[in-house]
């Protein structure tokens, strides 16, 4: 066992800590699903776009301005998508809904296509993340360290806000009953936006730190961690915060443990998420802390 | 919003007048194929022309699913790949193994559909029977893997049976890039040197007439039929049922799973043949192009076209393929009419299509043809209205309706 | 009763959601030929009911019987066996378990409408019909792709032709479903139940949201119906007077449990239906 740990710690490090940036992005997805019942496909865009923010930004601003400029660069662009793309379909049928969100994830995909040229963008190193460090023998970088504890310390700060605040509060009104909760007198609206803007600064967080494990950006960068994270969030149980967390970790950790079985494998670590999904929607489909919906007849 | 049914005369005037004109359609394509000079307009022609037929299968195969079946699936591209290899593998040339599979030992299937049917039939007729028997497998072969898929899917509800299908996608691919498997699929090599369009000849006596252009139309057209005899039989009726009112339908004794099941097959088995026309269409396919980008490309086709109406998503189909070959090339290249304009250059085209697909999807959801049909007895309707107006408003009211 | 021949029988059944018994230990026998009612206020599980005899529910115990054979039949199983709040929760326990789904039901013969129309909305008035033969209908997705069993298909539009005209909706054939007037939404709900050719019609709340004149014109209706279709007819309903009408026998439910039953006259001076729906309940 103690071997097994010691050849396979890299592995497992690496997967807590890509397992905490899908945990940022399952965030984003799972509290859209919560209120408005639909799979955002555009969030792992946003994310991928807060990745290619950071790439222009860091060439000619000091990276204590960038980051902050990525974070709010990001938030108002979840807030535009939601405003423009989703918000005049509230009525419409869900298959709309869902249509209008791949047509997002198009547009974002073809604009960062063409503002890159198709060329990889090398992401910047941000000092201190980027550092290299050691522990129990294993090198590297202290994002990973980082990941995992801020990762932590954003889900309580964001439970405790959904459970402490009056907007919180707002927000699970919504998410248990969209209709009463508009005849309340709830701004939908505004609480719509808040989610879009919350899971986007999340998902813009969880690019900082993934993007750090990577060379570079490419416009398709965002599709593969975004399904990953969507994954994550119904193998927890969508609309459940804390089920997305431990989906992303599990999916994290797996798929690196695969990675590390050797080069044969290595395709199917991508795959496995999937296999991962369609076990969870048989055997369990709403999840590990899902709420279960009856249809009225 | 009346369904207009159309009196027997009409249908039948209908019917010699699309007969007609695909007759037309067809000899001006054997006339492209074989002897109109090539010049730079046929160049870009010729290519729309394949392409567009090609996905216009691909999309009705998709919209007998999501929009008349009304189950949001989003695997198209993995039953594409399955369609695309299955074709390929069956039809590499026996000789051309060890350059193919060059590191996998020259791969375990040895021989080739076409070529053993040529060396009975002669070259010319066996590749042509040869690739159709493959695109039949090719087809088969998406039909059986879709219904192992189905068991499982097909019980989810909407979105969840969008991202279950959309992962099968995923693991489809995976799976055909894998080593292990490399002798059948060449792991993540491309696969090359089969029959494609450009074999298919057809001859009498000594003279060869090519059908390149021809054969994709003609497949295409013949599965696009079938589909349309399928939705206007009693179970597309079943299936446009279940879109409706799921709750009713099985009420109303639609055993929903068994028809679920049907139209999810038969769609992925006209995907599989999609699938295979596309590999011989490109010559080569590697698994590493059908990604979930290609299953939203061809969903916002359908529904540039219109959720539910087949010729919208003919239609589409072409305009898209045109558009994105042909039209709007100039876009990529920097300038129009000589005029140079800076923002135009690689990849403002497709910004321009993402940016068309939103005011789509946003403002006009219903896109070209809503639900409705284009037939010729519609559109001879119109035209006699529009002569004689007082006689046509006799026969009854309404818009276009379907066949 | 018990000489008749009974269509339809529900014994013992229990429907549980949870904590929640919505319908309690209850049994009804629906005698060939007769229209047989079951009524209570909102909320006293009257839909869980039919659900429970069409197979959108399992339910958690009891048995239905329809034409002799046993239909659906459940004992408490799994969590339910230790949350289990209603009776006999033994009595089927040996006996194997029969859940079939809605539309393996359909096809023995009961047919049913919605409390909320469900018609197919983006069909005509004759293809929501024609549709429903879809079941009965001999042919296979091949012959029916190739048109090789053109006759049945034949067959089916002049079955579905002659059942519009009889129920005075074939000048609405061409119309969506959805364009009709709500009366005649209800009617064609009717017809499409028709035309899977039962032997049993269950009815849920067909006159909801008429107005007395319509409800009147309704009532004859089902009586007319069931007389040329040779049905049994069990239906749920609100209004009193269409119940009290048409019904040859009464059950009434509160809570989910049976606190009556009875000819029509029986119930109207029965004290505790007074007091439990008709005393309290003002708009009817």
């Amino acid at each position: 066992m103690a071997s097994f740990l010691q050849a396979n710690l890299p592995y497992i490090l690496a997967g807590i800590s890509v397992g905490g940036q899908y945990a940022l992005i399952a965030i984003g997805y799972t509290m859209v699903y919560g209120i408005l019942r639909l799979i955002n496909f555009a969030h792992g865009d946003v994310f991928m776009v807060a990745g290619l923010v950071m790439v222009y930004a860091s060439a000619s601003l000091p990276m204590y301005i960038s980051i902050p400029l990525v974070l709010i660069v990001t938030m108002a662009l979840g807030f535009v998508i939601e405003r423009v793309a989703y918000k005049p379909l509230r009525t419409a049928p869900r298959m709309s809904l869902m249509i209008s969100a791949i047509g997002v994830s198009y547009l974002l995909q073809n604009c960062a296509l063409y503002f890159t040229g198709g060329l990889a963008q090398v992401y910047p190193s941000i000092p201190w993340l980027s550092n290299t460090v050691t522990i129990w023998g294993a090198t590297t970088k202290m994002v990973t360290i980082v990941t995992p504890i801020l990762t932590i310390v954003l889900v309580i700060a964001l439970v405790t806000f959904i459970q402490k605040t009056k907007m919180g509060m707002a927000m699970r009104a919504v998410s248990k009953d969209f209709e009463t909760s508009q005849l309340m007198g709830i701004r939908i609206n505004a609480v719509i936006s808040t989610t879009f803007v919350i899971g986007c600064l999340l998902a813009a967080i969880g690019s900082l730190l993934y993007f750090t494990n990577y060379p570079s950006v490419i416009p398709t960068s965002g599709s593969m961690p975004g399904l990953k994270a969507f994954v994550a969030a119904v193998f927890g149980g969508i609309g459940s915060i804390p089920g997305a967390v431990i989906g992303a970790f599990v999916i994290g950790i797996c798929e690196n443990i695969i990675k590390s079985m050797g080069s044969n494998w290595t395709v199917f670590s991508d795959a496995f998420t999937f296999v991962l999904l369609i076990v969870v929607l048989l055997v369990k489909p709403t999840g590990i802390f899902g709420e279960k919906a009856t249809d009225k007849v | 919003m009346n369904e207009t049914l159309y009196t027997s005369s009409e249908k039948k005037t209908g019917n010699v007048v699309a007969i007609c004109v695909i007759a037309l359609v067809y000899v001006f394509l054997f006339l492209l194929d074989n002897f109109l000079p090539s010049n730079s307009f046929t160049l870009m022609l010729i290519p729309v022309l394949k392409k567009g037929a090609i996905y216009s299968l691909i999309c009705v195969s998709m919209n007998l699913l999501n929009g008349f079946t009304g189950l949001f699936s989003l695997g198209q591209a993995g039953f594409l790949l399955i369609g695309a290899y299955s074709y390929a593998i069956f039809a590499i040339p026996a000789d051309q193994h060890s350059a193919v599979y060059q590191y996998f030992d020259g791969g375990l299937i040895q021989f080739s559909i076409p070529e053993a049917l040529g060396s009975v039939l002669g070259t010319n007729l066996g590749s042509f029977l040869g690739a159709i028997i493959c695109i039949i497998i090719a087809g088969l072969i998406a039909a059986a893997f879709a219904a192992l898929i189905g068991i499982p899917v097909l019980r989810l509800k909407s979105d969840y049976l969008a991202i279950a299908t959309l992962g099968f996608a995923e693991i489809i691919r995976a799976i055909c890039q894998w080593s292990g498997l490399g002798t059948i699929t060449n792991g993540s090599n491309l696969l090359r040197k089969y029959t494609s369009f450009s074999d298919i000849k057809i001859s009498f006596g000594d003279t060869v007439f090519k059908l390149s252009t021809i054969f994709p139309f003609l497949i295409a057209m013949v599965s696009i039929l079938l589909i349309v005899l399928l939705i206007n039989s009693s179970y597309g009726r079943a299936f446009k049922a279940i879109r409706d009112d799921e709750v009713a339908a099985e009420a109303m004794g639609i055993n929903l799973f068994k028809h679920k099941m049907l139209s999810f097959v038969i769609s992925s088995f006209f995907a599989g043949v999609g699938g295979a026309l596309l590999a011989m269409y490109q010559t080569t396919i590697q698994a590493s192009a059908f990604k979930t980008a290609m299953t939203y490309e061809i969903l916002l086709i359908v529904v540039i076209g219109g959720i539910g109406s087949v010729t919208g998503s003919c239609i589409a189909s072409f305009l898209y393929i045109a558009c994105n070959e042909w039209w709007l090339r100039f876009l990529d290249s920097g300038s129009v009419f000589g005029l140079s304009v800076p923002f135009f250059r690689d990849g403002f085209r497709k910004v321009v299509f993402s940016v068309i697909i939103m005011v789509v999807v946003l403002f006009f959801s219903r896109g070209i043809m809503g639900d409705k049909e284009l037939s010729f007895a519609g559109m001879i309707r119109r035209l006699k209205r529009k002569k004689k107006p007082a006689k046509a408003a006799e026969a009854s009211e309404g818009g276009d309706g379907n066949e | 009763m018990s000489e008749e021949k009974m269509v339809l029988r529900v014994e013992n059944v229990t429907m549980q959601f949870g904590g929640v018994v919505a319908v309690n230990d209850l049994s009804i026998d629906v005698p060939e030929g007769k229209i047989i009612a079951l009524i209570g206020p909102n909320g006293a599980g009257k839909t869980t009911a039919f659900n429970c005899i069409t197979g959108v529910y399992e339910p958690t115990n009891g048995l239905v019987e329809f034409m002799g054979q046993p239909m659906v039949r459940n004992h408490p199983t799994g969590k339910m066996k230790k949350q289990y709040l209603g009776q006999d929760a033994e009595k089927y326990i040996h006996d194997p378990v029969l859940n079939p789904s809605p539309d393996k039901i359909t096809h023995l013969g009961i047919a049913r409408t919605f409390q909320n129309i469900r018609l197919w909305k983006s069909m005509t008035v004759f293809d929501n019909v024609l549709t429903a033969k879809h079941m009965r209908a001999k042919q296979n997705v091949f012959s029916a792709t190739f048109r090789t069993s053109a006759k049945e298909e034949r067959r089916m539009r002049q079955e579905t032709a002659d059942l519009l005209a009889e129920q005075n909706l074939l000048q609405y054939q061409n119309e969506l479903a959805t364009s009709l007037p709500y009366g005649l939404q209800r009617r064609l709900e009717i017809a499409r139940a028709l035309a899977t050719d039962p032997k049993l019609l269950l009815l849920d709340e067909p006159a909801a949201g008429m107005n007395p004149q319509e409800t009147q014109e309704l009532a004859d209706f089902i009586v007319e119906t069931r007389e040329k279709y040779n049905l049994t007819v069990f239906l749920i309903e609100h209004h009193m007077d269409l119940v009290m009408r048409i019904s040859d026998y009464i059950y009434v439910i509160d809570f989910g449990s049976e606190i009556a039953q009875g000819v029509p006259r029986e119930i109207q001076s029965n004290q505790r239906v007074i007091d439990a729906y008709l005393g309290v309940s003002e708009d009817e």
